[in-house]
């Protein structure tokens, strides 16, 4: 393979401004992720006083010690309840990502009862299905911290109760299909909350403080008027001896944590599926760190993707296919941390001959068996006469359709800009790839802000010229800035991230070590062998 | 006799059971171990050709059952028995059973022991010989009168001593006449229980002496030789600590003048063998007779390793009846020794013998560095025997490498399982006073006190151990995992939230380990932070640098929770606090009936104190009775179960209130 030659000059004043611009994007987003952390731990005292673990730190005492993990959805519900980025709380109440349990990679899920006593957010359940189909499709173990108030009545609304469902349809579905699913109530856990412990393989219950119930005390008074204690209603050393619902009753959180990773080592999950694939290989030429200087966060500023490749894809090395052949889609063949991948990546738009080439790449991918890494930086599928006549619809629709119908891993990372169809060909959030990570610069929508309000001046402009009427210049000014406020609001990273459009917003200068992991989460997953059974099984 | 001794019965254990092995072997003497109930594994055994039980644990029905070891001898067709030291070593019974059965006593003949055995008697050969003792008196008119009127006529301070003594058993420091009588007393029962003879000496005290003590040797053709001296001055309640040779004070003049003394109190006693006459060396060069041991000494080697001698194989050799071949002049010292003696000890509480199997056991090692050890990974210190498990002896040109080797090889050496007193050592080799030299028989007392040596756990060398558990456990869920790459280490997509860990030795309190991006840690624990980073990890070593200096710390996982870690100057374990026990925590202290019956028995009454495991009723049923225990301690309240009732499955049967639980 070929070792890339960069171009970049990390002296120049244009990488230090970039750099400067990025680094400040990414401290934004750990600010952000931070403020869930800091509004969590606002309660640590509350927790000390029950003799209780706080959230995040029940998460770090479960996780195997300088394991990897990557977080999930920590941008979840930023400005969708709360709309001012100054005050909004991401995070829907729930920590989550992939990290390893006793050496099972595993998924977990962490009610974050820290903040508004773990109450489910409007992204709480969309959060819950996604981190459930990640773990249904690469086979993770499910372990779920249970510590939630439930849903919040005062903004519960019909159509999420409905669709909530889904989340105990998947739990009984991972059972089914011979994936553990793991309990612990630390807390209380009522109403649907409860069917987390019913519909889990295993049930961990802390003493004194766990709970679970239909209805807490205060419902069954409303509904038959008997008044309980709550314990004996609900307590988990009830459930241990009485109703069968709790199989491990532990004396507080850090002895239901241990007895987790117990249970979890006990699964003997890995003993029969091989160990994956290792092949030496070469740490990338370029550092990693100088991915932060090269990209420049205005996505209308153009940059070679392949400067992106050189400090993510092993040696620094990679084939290019095609390379004379639609230019500015590139397809290279290269190998992150040892493993093979196909890289599918944009300099601008694509354009039919780039359409045709990438197709033709996917089908390779697909017949050799290679994980594709979608690089999105497109504003789209190139328009205009010429394009249009060169059948750039039925080129772009081929490679959607080899895109939606391959059926190895597929790694999105959005770096720059990914709008209209282009994000469709490039395997947008519709595709569900099997990951799909953001930079904090990535901008994502129908089109850039700067196109659709122009558009738009030009289609009120046409309209009055038609109608003979005087064009109101100030009034299409104001529409024109409205419009681009619209989408400049929505194409932000963060924005969509709070909208879970992405999986995890990373530091770029992690996108080696992000692919790599989600890589080897997708191969561990894919090859491994599940012992299904009809049911799920039954809690007896 | 003039042939070698052929096969050798080694009438001891632990390390100097092995270190005569060796030099038997070293001259084709076949060897034979003998062994207590207690030691059927240990190392000395597995060292061996043979290996012959001895009898139970205790010493008393083993190593110092002497028609035993002679039993032992016949069986294994042994024609010779080394008593090393300590046990029947020093036993004139012994020496002259052997005799008797036609067997070679490796020492000297019984009458010798006998001699040298009793102070008192040991002191008039003394002065009849012309060797200087201390002024005291060892008469054998031992009234209460004499002793007090004598004692007052030497002046104080003045040592009681139990003639027949040994090990500062029944011996007394008295500072004030008005404080005599009161130890006379206590030394006279403590030597009776102790030695079965309750006659003492009086002996004028020398502070600030220093203990020194020329090794000699004598053939049975009356040819004698001195080996040069060695200073054993550090001692802990007259336990031998630290020893060296030569002593740092001693000119050549006074070592020859020593020397003739020394040769001349073993001619006084027809020696055979090697023997030590210990004396004290005051501060204006004069010097006493204390005592002679007629055995090998423990702290033998330093003599070994500045005069270039195997004194074990000069033993066997004399033993057999061969002339020592030396003389005088053929004695030179080359360079300077120093040994400490390793015990199973906990020196952070009073010294207190600790005992156990040795979970992990990395010898000191290096240059001019010698261990004579008697343990082994997976053996037990028992509680039957002495606590010393090894001795390290390094040599050097001159004392101060020695000195230097000595403390990096234990600082870089470590055993887990068993307390040991390896920190105090390192310690007091570290001492300003031991570092001139300067150290006389006071300098753990002045030192130390009598709390002996509290190491404390500094934070700087907890989080050094939080970090190679850290390390440990990542190698572990490695281990358990289908892999994962190298560069995915201690990456966490949204920063490092790092890991807690709560050390019982720290009272539960957490200790938080955040592997930094630069390939550091930084490890917090209550309101102290420490940056450190790993630079290599090899084994059971790891080396962390601070400051630009660099840290070899030892360490292994000793169970699923415990990791033992050695600094260069503290050996510690860290213990994942428990808090609860891995099984169901299901005792809240209600007893539910475990299945349908008839209680035929009630045992306890209402209010009743419980202990958990005591029986509180018994259940027939499916024609078993099964007695039931209470979970916990605790108060019975709320029976709800009497004799002859039928109860059903899950029914309350009474309530134990847990101890602490009352007026929750």
């Amino acid at each position: 393979m070929n070792v890339f030659s960069s171009n970049i000059d990390t002296t120049s004043e244009d990488f230090a401004a970039h750099r400067t611009d990025m680094l400040t994007l990414v401290d934004q987003l750990r600010e952000l992720e931070s403020r869930a952390v800091a509004a969590s731990n606002k309660r640590r005292t509350t927790f000390e006083k029950r003799g209780q673990i706080p959230p995040h730190e029940r998460l770090s005492r479960l996780l195997d010690p300088g394991m990897p993990f990557l977080q999930l959805h920590s941008l979840a519900n930023y400005l969708v309840e709360d709309e001012d980025p100054g005050t909004s709380v991401p995070g829907a109440s729930i920590i989550a990502g992939i990290g390893f349990v006793s050496g099972v990679r595993c998924m977990l899920w962490v009610d974050d009862s820290g903040i508004r006593a773990g109450a489910m957010t409007a992204s709480s359940l969309p959060l819950v299905l996604s981190i459930e189909d990640i773990a249904y499709k690469l086979n993770l173990p499910l372990i779920h911290l249970v510590e939630s108030a439930g849903a919040d009545l005062m903004k519960v609304t019909v159509e999420a109760w409905a669709q909530a469902g889904a989340q105990f349809q998947n739990l009984a579905r991972l059972s089914a299909k011979g994936i553990p699913t793991l309990s612990v109530l630390h807390g209380a856990s009522t109403a649907g909350g409860a069917y987390m412990p019913g519909l889990s393989d295993y049930v961990i219950g802390v003493k004194k403080n766990g709970l679970a119930a239909l209805a807490g005390a205060a419902l069954v008074r409303a509904a038959t008027g008997e008044v309980v204690d709550e314990r004996e209603l609900g307590g988990t050393e009830m459930h241990a001896s009485v109703s069968g619902l709790v199989e491990y009753l532990a004396e507080d959180d850090a002895h239901a944590l241990e007895l987790a990773r117990e249970v979890v080592g006990h699964l003997d999950w890995n003993r029969s599926e091989a160990p994956l694939p290792s092949r030496p290989y070469q740490p990338p030429l370029y550092d990693a760190d100088e991915l932060a200087g090269i990209v420049p966060v205005d996505y209308q500023v153009p940059y070679d993707a392949r400067e992106v490749v050189a400090r993510v894809v092993d040696g620094s090395a990679f084939d290019e296919f095609k390379p004379r052949f639609g230019p500015g889609t590139l397809c290279l063949q290269a190998s992150i941390m040892g493993h093979r991948v196909n890289i599918l990546a944009n300099n601008g738009p694509i354009d039919p001959d780039g359409a045709a080439k990438a197709t033709h790449f996917l089908q390779l991918a697909e017949q050799a068996g290679h994980p594709v890494v979608f690089l999105h930086n497109t504003t789209g599928y190139i328009v205009g006469t010429e394009s249009e006549q060169a059948g750039m619809i039925k080129h772009g629709a081929k490679m959607i359709q080899a895109v939606a119908n391959i059926t190895v891993p597929r790694l999105a990372v959005y770096i720059g800009a990914s709008f209209g169809a282009g994000n469709y060909g490039m395997c947008g959030y519709g595709f569900k790839p099997d990951f799909l990570l953001t930079w904090p610069n990535a901008a994502t929508n129908v089109m850039g802000g700067a196109s659709a309000a122009t558009t738009m001046r030009l289609v009120a402009e046409a309209g009055a010229a038609r109608k003979g009427v005087a064009i109101d210049a100030a009034q299409l000014d104001q529409q024109q800035a409205r419009i681009e406020a619209h989408f400049l609001r929505q194409e932000n990273a963060f924005y969509a991230s709070g909208r879970l459009l992405s999986h995890a917003a990373i530091d770029p200068r992690d996108t080696r070590r992000a692919l790599g992991f989600c890589l080897e989460t997708c191969l561990e997953g894919r090859t491994r062998t599940p012992r299904p059974n009809s049911f799920g099984v039954a809690r007896i | 006799m003039s042939a070698m001794i052929k096969t050798l019965l080694i009438a001891n254990r632990g390390e100097i059971a092995c270190r005569i092995m060796r030099s038997a072997r070293a001259l084709n003497v076949e060897t034979v171990a003998v062994y207590s109930a207690a030691d059927a594994a240990a190392p000395h055994v597995q060292l061996a050709d043979r290996a012959v039980s001895i009898g139970p644990a205790p010493a008393s029905e083993s190593y110092l059952k002497i028609e035993n070891i002679i039993e032992a001898a016949r069986e294994s067709g042994a024609d010779a028995i080394h008593p090393g030291y300590g046990f029947l070593s020093e036993n004139a019974d012994f020496a002259q059973a052997c005799e008797e059965t036609g067997l070679v006593f490796v020492g000297p003949p019984a009458s010798a022991i006998a001699v040298m055995g009793d102070k008192a008697q040991a002191k008039r050969a003394m002065i009849d010989a012309g060797v200087p003792c201390v002024p005291g008196y060892q008469g054998e008119d031992q009234s209460l009168e004499t002793l007090l009127a004598t004692g007052n006529d030497i002046g104080f301070p003045l040592m009681v001593k139990a003639a027949a003594g040994g090990g500062g058993r029944g011996l007394r420091l008295v500072k004030d006449a008005a404080d005599l009588e009161n130890a006379i007393d206590r030394a006279r029962s403590e030597a009776l229980s102790a030695f079965g003879s309750g006659e003492l000496i009086l002996e004028k005290a020398i502070p600030n002496a220093r203990h020194v003590e020329i090794q000699i040797f004598g053939d049975q053709h009356g040819h004698f030789v001195h080996f040069g001296e060695r200073d054993c001055s550090v001692q802990r309640r007259h336990q031998k600590v630290i020893e060296e040779a030569p002593c740092p004070v001693l000119d050549e003049t006074l070592r020859v003048t020593m020397g003739a003394t020394a040769v001349a109190a073993a001619r006084a006693v027809s020696y055979v063998g090697a023997g030590t006459v210990e004396f004290l060396l005051a501060e204006d060069r004069s010097y006493y007779f204390l005592e002679m041991n007629t055995r090998l000494q423990v702290e033998h080697p330093v003599t070994e390793e500045v005069t270039g001698r195997d004194l074990v194989a000069l033993q066997l050799k004399v033993a057999a009846g061969q002339p020592l071949n030396l003389t005088q002049e053929d004695i030179t010292l080359t360079g300077h020794a120093i040994e400490v003696r390793l015990c199973a000890e906990d020196s952070a509480s009073g010294f207190l013998p600790d005992t156990g199997p040795v979970r992990f056991w990395r010898p000191p090692q290096g240059a001019g560095i010698r261990v004579d050890a008697g343990i082994a990974e997976g053996v037990e210190v028992s509680p039957f025997y002495d606590s010393m498990i090894a001795k390290v002896i390094a040599h050097g040109a001159d004392r101060e490498e020695a000195r230097r080797r000595l403390v990096a090889a234990l600082g870089a050496s470590a055993l887990f399982g068993v307390a040991t007193n390896r920190d105090f050592l390192i310690d007091a080799l570290s001492r300003d006073a031991f570092c001139r030299g300067a150290a006389t028989t006071d300098f753990v007392a002045q030192e130390y006190g009598e709390d002996g040596y509290p190491a404390a756990l500094t934070p700087a060398d907890q989080h050094k151990g939080a970090v190679l558990h850290f390390e440990v456990r990542k190698g572990a869920a490695e281990e358990q995992s289908l892999g994962v790459n190298p560069e995915l280490a201690h990456w966490a997509s949204s920063g490092t939230p790092g890991s807690v860990f709560c050390y019982a030795e720290d009272d539960g309190a957490p200790t938080r380990v955040c592997p930094q991006p630069d390939g550091g840690y930084r490890v917090t624990s209550g309101s102290t932070e420490s940056e450190l980073r790993l630079i290599r990890r090899d084994g059971s070593a790891a080396v962390f640098e601070d400051h630009g200096q660099r840290e070899t710390v030892i360490f292994a996982p000793l169970d699923h929770r415990t990791l033992g870690v050695a600094t260069a100057t503290r050996q510690f374990q860290l213990t994942e606090a428990a808090t609860g026990s891995t099984a169901d925590a299901g005792d809240d202290g209600t007893i539910r009936a475990p299945m349908h019956g008839l209680v035929v028995e009630l045992l306890v009454k209402e209010n009743e104190c419980v202990k958990a495991g005591d029986r509180v009723l018994v259940l027939e049923a499916m024609k078993m009775q099964h007695s039931i225990a209470a979970p916990v301690d605790g108060k019975v309240v709320g029976i709800r179960a009497a004799a002859g009732t039928q109860i059903g499955a899950g029914d309350t049967l009474l309530h134990i209130e847990a101890a602490g639980e009352a007026g929750d």
